[in-house]
């Protein structure tokens, strides 16, 4: 599989633009996402959600909700099993169920202004509506701790009065209870040592907010569970059979009793790696004995579901003079929301990993805050890590009178660099990404009054994992390829290309398929922008899997030894060449002559993961008066390994910058005093819209991953990485002062430049 | 609570339907008439998502009454496509790779094509502000504006 000789150096299929599989259904309506299912004798579900952001749950009274007409189950945390607290292996992390299950329906405390403290099933929604209002909480309100500060002070009022500071080898030295969850270190060299060396140290504290997802399309989910038999679930989700270990343990049954049908998605981001409704669909749908559906509304999407961790991050790097990286050390602050689990880990891997540095000492700390707990958001930490990072390597070049792209090509990793985690990169294509950034013709442009011109560089590591596809040859020679990986941004174009690649079938002939968790094996999630690399293997070993019983078939009807049948452009070909070519379309159609339906299956754990490198230049103009920023250009520079569908690889880089621009300018969860989210809608919870954006220029740099057969490399993360620093040092560079806290939303910045 | 009896047009075809006073027209279209074509992101107006043309006007069927529609001529996305294709703008949709997820693409080919019926040659700053009610959170919109105004030099090239 991983022999480089079996790669073919021409690609007939591969790298065209061709349309996607599901694109008819999805331009005509027909698609069909997380609420466009029904079932009959459905009943909807709606919950209770907290109103205070911190509090005791002294009772619950259901009687009244219970009693009203139409209503056909009320539940409360009490119906809810008792989840011991154990870490289960869920992809790319660990995570604790008992907390999974608690965020899913609060037990004993509510820990964030929105969190489930009861939900209803009803014939109507607006019975369950009604209901809902009839369910008397009584709550014994507590401190609310809204930041960083206030969750680590001395007497600071805790969340969780059994936790205590953990490390990756167990608790901190005289653990006491504590709000912060996890302190990481990630030490290299003697930093004390690397600063002595430095002719300039640069040093700053930087802060991003609380962010969401926005993912256009609210979670929803519709669950039969049926008394004996199956509990099936139709979820808008990114990863099936991830939501079926997270619901089998939240509710202590086993996988096997759960089946998790995806449906289409709306828009994930991370956040719908997540589960929250499901596990209550199923209480209730027990409860009832018929089908319950559930569907979030934006608010409480915004209220409950997944945000992204503000942070603060205090950074200082020192360099020679002539701008070699010699130290670097950073306080990596990430709030966690209710429950543990911010991505501090991967914000400290990341924040310098791509830069040669001998001294380095980076302390990450997961701290829990009264807000909704954080979800994965697209290269989770790493946007926040690259901010502090990017903006001091900027003032660094500032400082030194050095061209930024001069200064990080100085000090970037190439192929056989260590990275600062650990373990040797293989080729990468970071300074092939820069000096495209550099030789590109606006590099040199002079700007105008009040403009100002930025450029940042971004990484994140990209995941294998494991996936399971099926290819199925129909009697008239069309295709069937099903994998379990929900496609979030196309990716069936790319299974498509990659099965009409091996077989030599046009990718019009090939129809590709979500399973679910009954009608494929095991996969990951779509998420760690794994799809296309690790799944995309899956689909091409099991087209030589077919491929292989192709040339078997002929062989046997030319009575040739296997050997003697080769498989080119769609057909077998007898080497002895006493045979015309078969195609494969005569092969299926004789298929029941020759042994029965032919098809290729493969199921694997794809190793060796190949980075994504990522480097942002954007120009801005900034309104002085009003601290409006507008992006004038914006180019992203990716290293995509191989893209197998240019479009989508440059959607992804496309729309991984504007959601960027969005975190720089403007999106941000504001928070009255109380804790209550005060912007819980898209009125005001502003993501960017056509006309805040020009054009996203991208640039694809393809140094193929040595690891997999087309050298591919996840490309979905990495471009949200470099935003935010690209546009703070353009901005900074107008304004003649450090953006230092994002986003840079008009009084913000008008605020910073009066200062 | 009696519901009202409401008699409309939906893509062409007069069809009735009884909903709430309350109800809103995406509810009605989705829940009691089965086009789940129009999607519901945010149900306050803000997302485009259940974008509906309405009498020759573009509106968030989340904003409008199911009992307004009486009398009216209601297009959805489910009759963008006819019987001998797909529209214009769904097929440039398709090769520029104009959507990802594809949530927000039904109610962005329902104002698009209302743009260009009103507006057959509009300039890029034209279609951006167009379609600015219309969140997309996956393509970054540029391909998405590259596909509408393909669409409208692909129908001027026709038309001329």
């Amino acid at each position: 599989m991983n022999n480089p000789a079996e790669k073919p150096e021409i690609y007939q299929y591969v790298g065209t633009r061709s349309i996607r599989p599901d694109g008819v259904d999805k331009v005509t309506g027909r698609a069909r996402f997380g609420a466009d299912y029904f079932l009959p004798n459905m009943v909807h579900g709606r919950v209770l959600r907290s109103d205070h952001a911190h509090a005791r749950i002294v009772s619950i009274n259901t009687e009244k909700a219970t009693a009203l007409a139409g209503v056909v189950a009320v539940v409360t945390g009490a119906d809810f099993p008792d989840i011991p607290r154990t870490m289960i292996h869920l992809g790319e992390q660990q995570a604790d169920i008992r907390d999974i299950a608690e965020n899913v329906m609060a037990r004993d405390k509510v820990l964030y202004h929105g969190h489930a403290v009861a939900a209803v099933a009803a014939t109507s929604l607006e019975i369950a509506e009604q209901a809902l209002a009839l369910i008397e909480v009584v709550y014994e309100p507590l401190p609310v701790v809204m930041d960083l500060d206030t969750a680590q002070a001395d007497d600071a009022t805790l969340l969780h009065s059994d936790q205590v500071t953990m490390t990756m080898t167990g608790p901190v030295e005289n653990a006491q209870p504590s709000n912060v969850a996890m302190y990481m270190p990630l030490p290299k060299g003697d930093v004390t040592q690397g600063f002595e060396q430095a002719d300039v140290v640069i040093e700053n504290s930087f802060q991003t907010a609380t962010v969401h997802q926005g993912y256009v399309e609210p979670h929803a989910t519709l669950v039969d569970a049926q008394v004996g038999g199956k509990t099936r679930i139709w979820t808008s989700t990114q990863g099936p059979f991830l939501f079926r270990t997270q619901i089998a343990g939240a509710l202590a049954m086993s996988v096997s009793e759960l089946q998790v049908i995806p449906t289409e998605i709306g828009g994930g981001f991370g956040g719908k790696l997540s589960i929250y409704l499901e596990p209550v669909a199923v209480i209730l749908s027990r409860a009832c004995s018929r089908p319950v559906k559930m569907v979030m509304s934006r608010e409480e999407v915004l209220r409950a579901s997944g945000p992204a961790s503000a942070s603060r991050i205090w950074v200082k790097v020192g360099a020679k003079s002539d701008g070699t990286l010699v130290a670097a050390q950073a306080k990596l602050e990430f709030e966690a929301g209710g429950f543990k689990g911010s991505p501090m880990v991967p914000a400290v891997m990341t924040m310098f990993a791509s830069y040669n540095i001998e001294h380095v000492l980076l302390e990450g700390y997961d701290v829990v805050v009264n807000k909704p707990k954080a979800s994965a958001y697209r290269a989770p930490g790493a946007p926040q890590a690259a901010f502090a990072a990017e903006s001091v390597i900027d003032e660094l070049a500032l400082k030194l009178g050095m061209d930024p792209i001069d200064l990080r090509l100085k000090n970037a990793v190439d192929g056989g660099d260590l990275a600062v985690y650990g373990p040797p990169f293989e080729a990468i294509g970071l300074k092939q990404a820069l000096q495209a950034v550099k030789a590109h013709p606006w590099y040199g442009q002079p700007l105008a009054e009040n403009q100002g011109r930025g450029v940042a560089l971004g990484f994140w590591f990209n995941v294998g994992m494991q996936s399971s596809a099926t290819v199925r040859l129909n009697e008239d020679g069309a295709v069937t390829v099903v994998t379990g990986s929900p496609d979030i941004g196309g990716s069936r174009a790319s299974m498509a290309l990659f099965a009409a690649e091996e077989l030599g079938v046009p990718p019009d002939r090939i129809e590709a398929l979500v399973g679910d968790t009954e009608s494929i094996g095991y996969c990951d999630t779509t998420g760690g922008s794994r799809t296309t690399y690790a799944t995309g293997m899956a689909v091409v070993e099991a087209a030589r899997d077919a491929v292989q019983e192709l040339r078997r078939r002929a062989a046997l009807t030319w009575e040739l030894p296997l050997e003697q049948v080769a498989w080119q452009q769609g057909r077998a070909v007898d080497l002895t060449a006493a045979n015309d070519p078969l195609p494969l379309a005569e092969l299926t159609a004789n298929a029941g002559q020759t042994g029965g339906p032919i098809a290729g299956s493969a199921e694997l754990n794809a190793q060796g993961v190949g980075p994504g490198f990522g480097v942002h230049l954007c120009d801005v103009e900034v309104d002085q008066e009003t601290g409006a920023t507008k992006i004038l250009r914006y180019l992203a520079v990716q290293d995509v390994g191989k893209a197998i569908h240019p479009s989508y690889v440059e959607g992804q880089l496309q729309g991984g910058a504007v959601q960027g621009i969005g975190l720089a300018l403007n999106e941000e969860y504001l928070y009255t005093d109380e804790g209550v989210l005060d912007n819980p809608g898209f009125l005001d919870y502003r993501i960017p819209v056509a006309s805040d954006v020009p054009m996203i220029e991208t640039h694809l740099v393809e140094v193929p991953h040595p690891a997999h057969p087309y050298g591919v490399r996840g490309v979905g993360e990495t471009p949200i990485v470099p935003p935010m620093a690209t546009i703070a040092n353009a901005i900074s560079h107008v304004i003649g002062k450090r953006v230092t806290r994002l986003p840079a939303s008009p009084p913000r910045l008008l605020a910073l430049i009066d200062q | 609570m009696a519901r009202n009896h409401v008699t409309t047009t939906v893509n062409g075809e007069q069809v009735e339907y009884l909903c709430d006073t309350t109800q809103s027209l995406l509810s009605v279209l989705r829940d009691e008439l089965g086009l789940t074509g129009t999607k519901e992101g945010c149900a306050t107006g803000d997302c485009g998502a259940c974008s509906v043309v309405a009498d020759g006007r573009l509106v968030c069927a989340c904003l409008m009454l199911g009992v307004e529609a009486e009398g009216q001529q209601i297009e959805t996305i489910e009759g963008v496509a006819s019987s001998a294709g797909l529209h214009p703008l769904q097929q440039k949709f398709l090769e520029h790779a104009a959507l990802q997820c594809g949530i927000c693409t039904p109610g962005i080919i329902v104002a698009a094509k209302a743009l260009l019926e009103k507006n057959p040659d509009p300039t890029e700053e034209e279609v951006r502000y167009w379609l600015a009610g219309n969140l997309c959170r996956c393509t970054g919109y540029d391909k998405i504006i590259r596909a509408v105004l393909d669409t409208a030099k692909q129908i001027q090239g026709v038309s001329s």
